[in-house]
């Protein structure tokens, strides 16, 4: 488990979740098992195949002055509400030292100009894209709100994080749909490895909970119509699932060299060990189902991170809660670590609790995996009563489970419409 | 609007556009006020407060006239002018 490169490690956390305004109440909820899904109320809906999904647990709006929201997409507003929380969690003065700024605050002081941003989203500002064309035709191109691009574009969260926050190293925005934030991470990774940043701020957003967005996943059959317990609707691995569900949210990781880390006493959650890409050159929609693709990510993210399959303890599976997927998964995990390796895992679907957050979905569960190493802990599958025949391996269901003690890795896997697969890899500090 | 404004009543309804959208102090919107220098306000925000001004005061503002309009005291001119 050793490497040459560059180590980096996470030093800060934060999350806008169904289940909690934070990362810690997001946390407490995942242990106890909670469900973030609700049935929605809007009159709109009516006529759609699915009535429900796991919205934000807090208004956003609620979160910052009204002013800035007014700018803001809702999926930028968590993003920047989750970026604040991973800042201060890391310990750092509210904002970089730049050539503007050179007043000194609390906290520890970051070089601008060594200060990165990847923040991810699959969609962008859907919210805005939809609004803003009702506008336009109820009352004329000259009252479309000019800040219409910057809500709309997909990089728009990781312009407003780094303007926040005063990072001048880069600032980037992986599309991959559901993979998007595990790149971002993985990008990020590779930031201060290339020495190009000491600091990074990376993760992802989503927020597109919207009756088109609905009714557009809904004519795929990919989501679960279970509208008369839609706490019940996300259920990985179980024979009864039927579909993913829609999920809306934010989390961001501060990741660092461990040289800088070190330097300034900062508190280290874990090691973002490696990143491992592949594409399934497939389908569109569907993954390759030989998990060949699926397979060939998760072996380059042990390649880079320095591990073998037996170092991997743990993985936060991709899991979303398709018929075929999940095991599909499953089945992908056994090729890329050996069917010994493979039975010694501990495997966990969050988005059983979470639902799934399309773009955000791979730094929420990046987030989730680190701390289930530094913890100690893995939160548990949720709704999985009656495993699928074809589930072979050992999935955490029922409680947490308590990893062992040592010097443990894990994987976390985010795929993602158009073959995109990504693989991150952690391991303890 | 029917009855024209008052310099005190636009420079009031302009101070409440701006502490809206851009969330300026009302106390701090006066006529000698500069947006950009003083008042801190992007173009695009100005965009945003000359459509708010256009609506509460019944009134067109050209693009090319927007570019002129550089002080508080700049709008309300252009406001009394077209309502006188």
């Amino acid at each position: 488990m050793s490497t040459s490169q560059t180590n980096v490690v996470v030093t800060g956390l934060g999350a806008t979740t169904p289940l909690g305004g934070d990362w810690p109440s997001t946390w407490s909820a995942l242990l106890a098992g909670k469900s973030g899904v609700r049935r929605l109320d809007w009159e709109d809906i009516e006529d759609l195949p699915v009535r429900f999904a796991a919205t934000l647990a807090v208004d956003p709006s609620e979160m910052l002055p009204k002013q800035q929201l007014r700018r803001l997409d809702r999926s930028q507003a968590i993003a920047l509400i989750s970026a604040r929380e991973a800042w201060r969690d890391a310990g750092f003065a509210p904002r970089a030292r730049s050539r503007k700024d050179d007043e000194p605050a609390e906290g520890d002081v970051v070089d601008g100009d060594r200060l990165g941003v990847v923040v991810s989203s699959g969609i962008g500002g859907l919210h805005t894209a939809l609004s803003s064309y009702d506008v336009y035709k109820e009352k004329g191109w000259s009252r479309v709100s000019p800040f219409t691009v910057p809500m709309l574009m997909p990089n728009g969260s990781s312009g407003h994080v780094g303007i926040e926050f005063g990072a001048m190293a880069g600032s980037h925005a992986m599309v991959s749909a559901c993979a998007s934030s595990a790149e971002a991470v993985g990008y990020a990774i590779d930031m201060i490895r290339a020495g190009r940043a000491d600091v990074v701020i990376c993760g992802g957003t989503e927020a597109c909970i919207h009756p088109l967005q609905m009714a557009s996943f809904g004519s795929m059959r990919a989501l679960s119509t279970r509208n008369e317990e839609p706490e019940r609707a996300s259920r990985p691995y179980d024979k009864n699932r039927d579909g993913f569900v829609l999920g809306e949210g934010s989390a961001t990781m501060i990741l660092e060299s461990e040289e800088h880390a070190r330097a300034r006493g900062a508190r280290i959650y874990g090691i973002a060990a490696g990143c491992g890409y592949s594409g399934d050159a497939h389908d569109i929609v569907q993954p390759d189902p030989t998990g060949s693709g699926q397979a060939k990510a998760m072996r380059r993210a042990m390649l880079d991170a320095g591990l073998e399959p037996a170092d991997i303890a743990h993985v936060n599976a991709h899991a979303t809660s398709t018929p075929l997927g999940d095991v599909a998964e499953l089945a992908s995990l056994k090729v890329a670590l050996g069917t010994e390796a493979a039975a010694g895992l501990i495997v966990t679907a969050t988005k059983s609790m979470t639902g799934h957050l399309l773009g955000g979905a791979g730094a929420l569960e990046s987030v989730i995996t680190v701390v289930s190493l530094y913890e100690g802990v893995v939160p548990p599958t949720a709704n999985l009563e009656d495993p699928d025949d074809e589930v072979d391996l050992d999935i955490v269901r029922g409680e947490p489970r308590k990893l062992p003690d040592g010097p443990l890795a894990a994987l976390n896997n985010s795929f993602g419409f158009g073959g995109h697969n990504v693989s991150v890899a952690f391991r303890r500090a | 609007m029917a009855v024209a404004a008052s310099e005190q009543e636009i420079l009031e309804g302009l101070a409440d556009i701006i502490d809206e959208i851009v969330g300026v102090n009302k106390d701090e919107v006066t006529p000698e006020k500069n947006f950009i220098d003083d008042l801190d306000i992007d173009s695009l925000s100005m965009v945003e407060i000359a459509v708010a001004a256009q609506d509460k005061f019944g009134v067109e503002i050209p693009d090319d006239e927007l570019r002129n309009l550089k002080t508080v005291k700049d709008v309300i001119n252009f406001v009394q002018n077209l309502q006188a």
